[in-house]
């Protein structure tokens, strides 16, 4: 076990944690976040994605040794119930889910892939979220809610 | 563990925001569809097991169905916010807790709405409760009930008058049996209920805010992970608890019969001990090859069922002018929830508590306390929900293996399954082939259809005594419901179509009764159950998929061979009004092109297109859904597109369009994966697709094609399921419209690209 401080949605932990551990289990067990989860362990389905220097991060085989001192923001970092991002409230207007289970892969691809490039076309955003699933198969709306977005963005 | 609902009551507060949905509790009648329903210690013909109202007039209801996603929690909230005339924010509804809710057995089936919207249970309950808040009213104030109305929780009188919900029953019981002459709401009334209210777990869910069982933390609790046999029916050799000696945290390994499980202090730890804990296996008995299992599922002793037969199909067909025969396949496929599968169980010397993602509470309960040896009093089980399941997942075993460890351990401990434990062990939808035969007159009409329909299974839902269903439960020594074979009875009483074994063209008539929705008078339908080596259960739409896609491709194939448009030649043979006018509205919205199939002068490279149609009467009578699919082909590599869905869905009067119409593009799109790529495969010793490498189900950067989707509201009906229908239809569309682009009709499913090639490939 090591000391490891990890700066999460504006707060510094200080921790003492097996480093070999993925991200993900710190954020899931220790820190008790709800937003990242546990879908394959394996990179293949973005359930447990957040975002770190600005880029999409795999927490389920991030070593949590290798977060470094940037900060790792998560599906509930974005916003809050009471003043959600916009991306999240494109999600709200739309009603983009079902369970539920897969948002964080969804909405935190699409915000990234949106920021780098603003005038990112529906190819494009499709190609993002090529490595993310929802087996409830919301995606038309989960697209739409991301169009929106990206409108309400550039006005 | 034995919490009183007067205790729960005072201390809710806090927990009610964190539950979410489970099972239904189906009052009188004990049967919800197939599934039994037991009586427990709450009574359900009793109001005050459904509804309380609190003294600041906060209602709460007790549900015994759940949402997994599906939007039950909202549209419940409705009914009860409806049916009682309260705003929806004092409602708040708890789901699926064996401590607190009616027994509704399983959430499943689409059978939610028909069982708690219409005149039992729940809706009955709402409406009992607003009659009997009236009735008190007329005495408070002196007034007749008939010149009293009520409206956000306040009665008021014709001379202004008034008296709140809180003040006349605040905490107190009403009671009162639930009354079936208590009046419901009409829709045309309805305020709440019929609307498109936002889904009440929106906001959380978006902001990660959410609780899922996956999020469950107990205090002391720690983390458990399977270790599963090494392939199909392999036994415990031996356990060499040395190898993980040297595992930090590592609290327990356990070992119950050929279960094995590791137990440790972070989630983290038990995944490195699941690994590395060396077992050695006794070889399992091997699997049947894959590429002739579907002759080899014909072979087997099975277990017959006659639902109808007019015993003149030969005669028939002999003088039939034309003879159709074609056999469909439809493979394993899986629930692949997104999520793999969580429980956490608190098993103590005094009871047990479990937090489980089921369908089934109070089943899960009885088989728990079965597995523990617990009396059924001591169990609580309390749903919260889990990665959308669509029917039996892993969450039953996963609650089960919780349990064992948990008690193995005298803590609390949380299970989450491995991506490759979840794949390869859940209970799969059911292996089928589907033989269809057929005759048609010198008019174009059908005259006699004969299906044949083998299912191959294994265990199912545990239940209330069955934990060999699943996984864990054979791993600790119970074996599956076993398949007895044998002949088919002749059918007797009223038709049996809950899994849409008649094609909708039967007349469907047992003795002189006919509830099919066709014409067809000779006819015969027999099925065979067998065994299949792989642990099987209710996957959405469950056996109605696999028939309807049989069924309604062999329609096409047959109006092929006349030459008939497809959807003409549909409406020349059915006779329920409410499938035709779903057909005619699908047919209408897609803007059908009236001919037969295939199109005439077919291209034989580059891109083809196509249209297809296919209907349903779910489970003959729960819910009626038609589909236009149109494709585009790839000559070259058999790469299908869909470029445009057209669903119409009719399920009764509609408790919340935009809720239906989530669930129907998500099964219009769920149809599409399973359709053309989602397949199990394993090899001689085990399952082969156990991730989303090996496993294909379309991500979010697939070319989607447009659905379009047209809901009837027909009020003055019974409400129906609706989370099933539109996935029924889907393969089959599918199918046909491939055929009309290509002149390739595929009989097998997943239309994947390699099949479809080299089926065009046979084809020139």
């Amino acid at each position: 076990m090591s000391k490891v401080s990890l700066k999460v949605n504006g707060s510094l932990h200080i921790l003492d944690v097996d480093l070999t551990t993925p991200l993900l289990f710190i954020l899931s067990d220790e820190l008790q976040l709800r937003g990242p989860k546990f879908g394959c362990g394996m990179a293949q389905c973005g359930a447990c994605t957040v975002i770190l220097r600005g880029q999409i991060v795999r927490s389920c085989v991030m070593p949590v040794s290798a977060v470094g001192t940037d900060e790792v923001t998560t599906l509930e970092g974005l916003g809050s119930p009471e003043k959600p991002h916009a991306i999240q409230q494109a999600f709200i207007d739309e009603g983009a889910a079902q369970c539920g289970f897969c948002l964080s892969g969804v909405i935190l691809t699409a915000k990234v892939v949106l920021d780098e490039k603003p005038d990112a076309s529906d190819q494009q955003i499709r190609e993002a979220l090529g490595g993310v699933l929802c087996r409830c198969f919301a995606h038309l709306r989960m697209l739409r809610a991301i169009r929106k977005y990206a409108e309400r963005r550039k006005a | 563990m034995n919490v009183s609902r007067r205790d729960f009551l005072k201390s809710s507060g806090a927990l009610i925001v964190t539950f979410n949905a489970t099972s239904l509790a189906n009052g009188f009648p004990n049967a919800q569809g197939q599934f039994d329903t037991h009586p427990s210690h709450i009574d359900p013909t009793q109001l005050d097991s459904w509804i309380s109202v609190a003294a600041d007039g906060t209602v709460t209801a007790y549900t015994g169905k759940c949402d997994f996603g599906q939007g039950m929690f909202t549209v419940q909230t409705q009914l009860v916010a409806e049916e009682l005339c309260v705003p929806i924010g004092s409602v708040r509804l708890i789901q699926c807790d064996t401590a607190v809710a009616p027994d509704q057995g399983t959430t499943s089936g689409s059978q939610s709405t028909p069982t708690n919207f219409n005149s039992r249970n729940l809706a009955q309950a709402a409406a009992t409760a607003r009659e009997a808040l009236l009735n008190m009213a007329s005495v408070k104030l002196g007034e007749p009930v008939d010149e009293l109305t009520a409206s956000d929780g306040v009665i008021t009188g014709k001379r202004g008058s008034h008296i709140t919900y809180g003040a006349l029953i605040g905490n107190e019981r009403f009671h009162a049996p639930l009354n079936s002459q208590a009046k419901r709401r009409s829709p045309s009334q309805w305020t709440v209920l019929g609307k498109s209210i936002p889904s009440l777990d929106r906001v959380a869910l978006m902001t990660g805010q959410f609780e899922f069982v996956h999020n469950v933390h107990v205090p002391g609790m720690l983390h458990g992970r399977v270790v599963r046999p090494s392939e199909v029916g392999a036994t415990v050799a031996n356990v060499d608890e040395s190898s993980v000696r040297q595992v930090p945290g590592l609290v327990k390994v356990v070992v119950r019969n050929n279960f094995v499980g590791v137990v440790a202090e972070k989630q983290w730890q038990a995944i490195q001990a699941a690994r590395r804990l060396k077992v050695n296996w006794h070889s399992g008995p091997g699997l049947p090859p894959q590429k002739t299992f579907h002759d080899s599922v014909r072979q087997q002793p099975s277990h017959d069922a006659l639902l109808l037969d007019s015993k003149d199909v030969e005669q028939q067909l002999a003088n039939a002018s034309t003879v159709l025969r074609a056999t469909y396949v439809y493979p394993h496929q899986m629930h692949g929830s997104v999520g793999t599968s969580c429980a956490v169980a608190d098993v103590t010397a005094d009871g047990a508590t479990v937090w489980s993602a089921t369908q089934s509470v109070y089943p899960t309960r009885s088989t728990v306390a079965k597995l523990l040896g617990l009396s059924l009093d001591s169990v609580r089980v309390i749903y919260v929900r889990g990665s959308g399941c669509y029917g039996l997942n892993g969450a039953d075993t996963a609650s089960f293996d919780a349990a064992l460890m948990s008690h193995a351990v005298s803590r609390p401990v949380r299970v989450q399954l491995s991506r490759q434990d979840e794949m390869a062990w859940e209970n799969f939808g059911s292996f089928c082939v589907i033989e269809q035969r057929a005759g048609t007159d010198p008019n174009g009409a059908i005259t006699a259809w004969e299906c044949k329909q083998w299912e191959a299974s294994r265990g199912g839902r545990p239940g209330y005594s069955q934990p060999g269903n699943v996984i864990t439960g054979v791993l600790v020594g119970y074996a599956p419901e076993p398949i007895k074979p044998g002949a088919a009875a002749e059918p007797t009483g009223t038709l049996r179509n809950q899994n849409n074994a008649l094609p909708s063209y039967m007349a469907g008539c047992v003795g002189d009764r006919c509830a099919g929705a066709g014409y067809v008078r000779s006819e015969r339908v027999i099925t065979h159950t067998v065994q299949t080596p792989f642990f099987t259960g209710p996957l959405r739409s469950p056996l109605r998929l696999q028939n309807t896609f049989a069924h309604e491709c062999f329609m096409d194939e047959i109006a092929a061979r006349l030459k008939a448009d497809p959807v003409a030649f549909r409406l020349q043979h059915l006779r329920n009004e409410r499938l035709i006018d779903v057909v005619k509205a699908a047919a209408e919205a897609a803007r059908w092109e009236t001919r037969p199939s295939p199109r005439e002068k077919l291209p034989r490279t580059g891109s083809v297109t196509g249209r297809g149609i296919a209907c349903v009467a779910y489970e003959g009578d729960n819910g009626y859904g038609a589909l236009v699919a149109e494709v585009s082909v790839d000559m070259a590599s058999g790469r299908v597109q869909p470029t445009r869905l057209t669903v119409a869905v009719d399920c009764g009067p509609i408790s919340n369009p935009d809720g239906l119409r989530n669930q129907t593009e998500g099964g219009v799109l769920q149809g599409t994966s399973r359709a053309l790529m989602e397949e199990v495969t394993w090899n001689e010793k085990r399952v082969t697709s156990i991730d989303w490498e090996t496993y294909n189900s379309f991500y979010l950067g697939f070319d989607l094609p447009a659905v379009d989707v047209v809901l009837i509201d027909k009020i003055g009906v019974p409400a129906t399921g609706a989370g099933e229908t539109a996935i029924t239809v889907v393969a089959a569309a599918i199918g046909n419209a491939i055929f009309d682009a290509t002149g390739v009709r595929l009989r097998e499913v997943p239309f994947s690209a390699d099949r479809v090639k080299a089926a065009l490939q046979s084809l020139s």
